[in-house]
């Protein structure tokens, strides 16, 4: 299912749950980590994401006959943090506020018994990697950074330990957008450089699918759907990630018989449109697809081009977002759609529709996303 | 190949429970014996009868409690009572405008409150003495008098009920200031902006805003007043000279010079009965049962 | 602030103030007084103050409520502060009602403590002295210290802990080395109140303390109704002084970070 090579798994949860009084937090989880990826935990609030990664590090254990968390092969079920290999940046940075930027780098080192002539040094190096430099920022105190500067410091403290595997939890939720976006650039180059397996936990689709080699979409303590950023986004499996990641239309209806490899789906009002072949469509049962906006397109009603997917309806609104117009065209039966329309320039080259014009939205049936149980 | 360290820090990880109580033991070992078991004992004494030293014999009785109708006591309960509730009050007219000054004081805002929190924690002893040397017949307010040429003769201010009234004003007013300050702290200016917006006068702002809000504050500093004056024994016993005035000299006396222990141990348990009364009135109205919804 | 406050009330407030502190601030100045029984200002001097160290008993009081502080200074802190990590730390059946038990001492009227102190001391015919009151005041503190240290507790980052755990310190290492430094503070103010109420209590300590084991605010007491003068004054002057500098650095230290 998946297109990244198949090295051996850094990191396996096989069946894992995880239950807190009377909530499934993680219910039966399995997944396969590669090693020197990036691996994304996408998903909204409480959906299992964070207990997922803490899990990973050991601050919490799987429940009793909750499956297995397996570390390089080894069961660690039963591992304190501080007996697993594993490096973690946290949320709010956990800085510690007593001690120096310097001192906060090397704690892990001192942890290790690393000896104290390699410390220095290996500190000044990880510091340079998240391009603070070390003459600087060494004797500074954490309450004397900004909110980047301690993220990176924290980065440091982790990476100095060379892991093989880099625990990362929302770490740039509260950092500005602009130098969010920078961190995410520099994040990915690191992973890359190093080849240290990321595991990232986000409820930022855009981040996820930025940065990510693979992402596991998770909704109420499962997966929904683990893939490529390719895949998650241009074949949602689920309702749920089609609505979650980007935007989605959803449409409805009856499979209706099959005609040259593709169903026709009936809806409601009467009005059909074509799907291509795909396992889950039975004859006589409900189907229900999502489609994005940008594989839509706006015509006069009754002109769609023949073998696309037509519904006609009337233009309800057109929002102007700069690089796309969208155009919400509402349709008897389905709702508002919307279309994303390039902008090729209002004042060169405006739109020449307006509210309340009829219109029909189309689409092709190769785009329609058929989507499995909810 | 785990070390003892490790051995122990998994075994006890995996019980919370029993990391918990290898934290409390120790302390509540030390309460239960050196709290709350003397009080208890000290109500098996309340209900045993007084021995030939002072002390007590075996038996049973409810004697020491009946004690307390007869009118002299009562009269000791009700002063006490009404004592506590006067000052209560007086220190809620006095110390609920000092609070309101210090929150809009701006930068003299800590400077004023550590004035306020200092006198809380400084030595009930020697601030009671600072009253006497005040108040006493060759006091300064007596010399200062006299030289003014506004009496002839010594005020006797020392040694009556007004000078213990003052005497618990001036110990407790700390006390009331503090948790009404905090409470008014916490106060969103723009909920008074707001109200100013829709017309209402400042008097208006401060009944329908401001003291309401400020309730929490009030109802634990009138607390925090009441409670210990109560129980309160020194004040009356330095200003207010040998009389049996509150239930506290009350006390004392049995342990010393009265010598009648379970009387005593009867007269202190009402206090405490009291005082616990105050408590789980002021638990209910802190949290009364859920509002309704909207 | 847009909203002014109102003169008068200004001026009410500075009445109260004046109230609150005239007393102690004449106090203090009469401790200077070049006069043994006259309130009238005879001249500047600091005889009383070496007055104090005649009689023996000041000394010894003072040495007495050292050591008694000093003593139960440490084991309330100890015992209070362990208390506060088990309740901010973990949750356990009885816990609500273990809050409520530790919040009674400070509501119970000292008066009370005092003499149900002095009945389980005679029952067990225990000889009051330095160990009683030590005893009674250790019991009086620990809620005051537990307080403090909570709210410390409460207002911390448990990711630090969990920081130092990740990055392979365990349980023990991690409080030594990223608990306690952050929780001193609030251990330190702590302290410095049940050193404060130590030092200072005179209710329940004169219902435990012996014949040869008076504290300094016991020996004050005999002072006051002997009327000593005007050495009251002066030892009641460094007693305030001592608690606000106490004052001021637990203040301090509470407010830090």
């Amino acid at each position: 299912m998946t297109a990244a090579p198949k090295n051996n798994p850094v990191v396996q949860f096989v069946n894992v749950s995880k239950t807190f009084g009377d909530v499934k937090a993680v219910d039966s989880l399995s997944i396969e980590i590669h090693r020197g990826e990036f691996f994304s935990l996408l998903g909204p609030s409480g959906c299992g994401k964070t207990t997922t990664l803490r899990l990973l590090a050991g601050f919490e254990e799987p429940d009793e006959d909750g499956g297995e968390v397996r570390l390089l092969g080894e069961t660690v079920n039963k591992k304190r943090p501080y007996e697993r290999r594993i490096a973690m940046v946290f949320q709010n940075y956990a800085l510690f506020p007593h001690l120096t930027v310097a001192r906060n780098v090397s704690f892990g080192l001192e942890q290790r018994k690393t000896p104290k002539e390699q410390i220095e040094g290996r500190v000044r190096r990880a510091l340079e990697m998240v391009r603070l430099k070390p003459d600087v920022f060494s004797g500074r105190m954490p309450s004397q950074l900004s909110g980047g500067q301690r993220q990176r410091v924290a980065l440091a403290r982790a990476l100095v330990l060379e892991p093989a595997i880099l625990l990362l939890d929302e770490p740039l939720g509260a950092i500005d957008l602009k130098l969010r976006k920078e961190m995410q650039l520099e994040l990915k180059a690191l992973n890359k450089q190093l080849g240290t397996t990321f595991i990232y936990v986000t409820h930022d689709q855009e981040e996820a699918l930025t940065m990510s080699d693979r992402i596991a979409v998770m909704d109420n303590a499962r997966v929904a759907q683990l893939g490529t950023p390719a895949e998650i986004y241009e074949n949602p499996r689920t309702a749920f990630v089609a609505k979650f990641i980007g935007e989605s239309n959803f449409f409805g209806g009856q499979a209706d018989g099959r005609t040259g490899g593709q169903w026709v789906v009936t809806q409601n009002g009467g009005v059909s449109f074509r799907v291509l072949d795909h396992p889950s469509v039975r004859q006589g049962k409900p189907v229900r697809i999502a489609v994005r906006p940008e594989w839509m397109d706006v015509w006069p009603p009754d002109s769609v081009p023949a073998g696309e997917n037509a519904l006609n309806g009337v233009i309800r609104d057109i929002i102007y977002l700069g690089e796309t117009m969208h155009v919400i065209v509402t349709v008897p039966g389905a709702g508002d759609v919307t279309v994303a329309v390039r902008n090729e320039g209002q004042l060169i080259k405006p739109l020449l529709w307006k509210r309340g014009d009829p219109a029909a939205v189309a689409w092709l049936p190769e785009d329609c996303q058929v989507l499995e149980g909810e | 190949m785990a070390t003892l360290r490790q051995r122990a820090l998994g075994w006890l990880y995996r019980r919370p429970e029993a990391q918990a109580w290898a934290l409390l033991a120790p302390g509540a070992f030390w309460l239960a014996a050196f709290f709350l078991i003397p009080i208890l004992i000290m109500l098996v004494y309340s209900l045993m009868p007084r021995g030939i030293y002072g002390g007590v014999e075996r038996g049973f009785t409810l004697e020491h409690y009946a004690r307390f109708f007869d009118p002299l006591y009562l009269q000791v309960l009700q002063q006490t009572f009404l004592w506590s509730i006067s000052c209560t009050v007086i220190c809620l007219v006095l110390g609920y405008p000092v609070a309101y000054v210090i929150v809009r004081s701006g930068r003299w805002r800590n400077l004023l409150l550590f004035l306020v929190v200092l006198p809380f924690w400084t030595s009930f002893l020697v601030r009671t003495f600072a009253m006497i040397f005040l108040m006493r017949d060759t006091g300064l307010i007596n010399n200062w008098l006299l030289k003014l040429g506004i009496i002839d003769q010594s005020l006797t201010i020392l040694y009556t009920p007004f000078a213990v009234m003052i005497g618990l004003i001036y110990g407790f007013l700390p006390f009331m200031i503090l948790p009404i300050y905090a409470s008014l702290e916490k106060l969103d200016e723009s909920l008074l902006e707001a109200a100013e917006v829709l017309g209402a006068t400042p008097s208006a702002r401060f009944r329908r805003v401001t003291l309401p809000l400020s309730m929490p504050g009030v109802v634990a500093g009138c607390l925090l007043v009441f409670i210990p004056a109560l129980g309160s024994f020194l004040t009356s016993d330095l200003l207010g000279g040998a009389k049996e005035l509150m239930i506290g000299n009350l006390v004392q006396n049995q342990f010393s010079a009265a010598r009648n222990w379970p009387f005593g141990s009867a007269a202190s348990f009402i206090v405490m009965a009291l005082v616990l009364a105050a408590v789980m009135i002021y638990l209910r109205v802190k949290d009364p049962t859920p509002a309704r919804d909207h | 602030m847009r909203l002014r406050t109102p003169r008068w009330l200004i001026g009410f407030a500075g009445l109260v103030y004046l109230f609150l502190h005239l007393p102690i601030l004449v106090l203090m100045v009469f401790s200077f007084n070049n006069s043994k029984f006259s309130v009238d200002w005879r001249g500047f001097t600091l005889q009383w103050y070496h007055r104090l160290l005649e009689p023996p008993d000041i000394l010894r009081g003072l040495k007495i409520s050292l050591i008694v502080g000093g003593a139960a200074t440490v084991i309330s802190t100890v015992l209070g502060t362990f208390i506060a990590l088990a309740l901010a730390r973990h949750q356990f059946r009885g816990r609500r009602a273990f809050e409520g038990f530790l919040y009674v001492p400070i509501v119970t009227p000292e008066i009370v403590v005092g003499i149900s102190l002095l009945i389980l001391f005679a029952l067990l015919k225990f000889p009051l002295g330095v160990t009683t009151i030590t005893i009674a005041h250790v019991a009086f503190c620990i809620s005051f210290v537990v307080v403090v240290v909570l709210a410390r507790l409460e207002g911390m980052d448990q990711n630090l802990e969990e920081a130092a755990l990740i990055l392979g310190a365990d349980e023990i290492t991690t409080f030594w080395r990223v608990t306690v430094p952050q929780l001193w503070p609030g251990i330190l103010a702590g302290a410095l109140l049940a050193f404060t109420m130590s030092f200072d209590d005179y209710v329940i300590t004169s219902f435990v303390s012996g014949s040869g084991s008076s504290t300094l605010p016991i020996v004050v007491y005999g002072m006051v109704r002997k009327n000593v003068e005007p050495s009251i004054n002066a030892i009641s002057t460094i007693i305030l002084v001592v608690t606000a500098i106490l004052i001021y650095v637990a203040d301090r230290l509470v407010r830090a970070r």
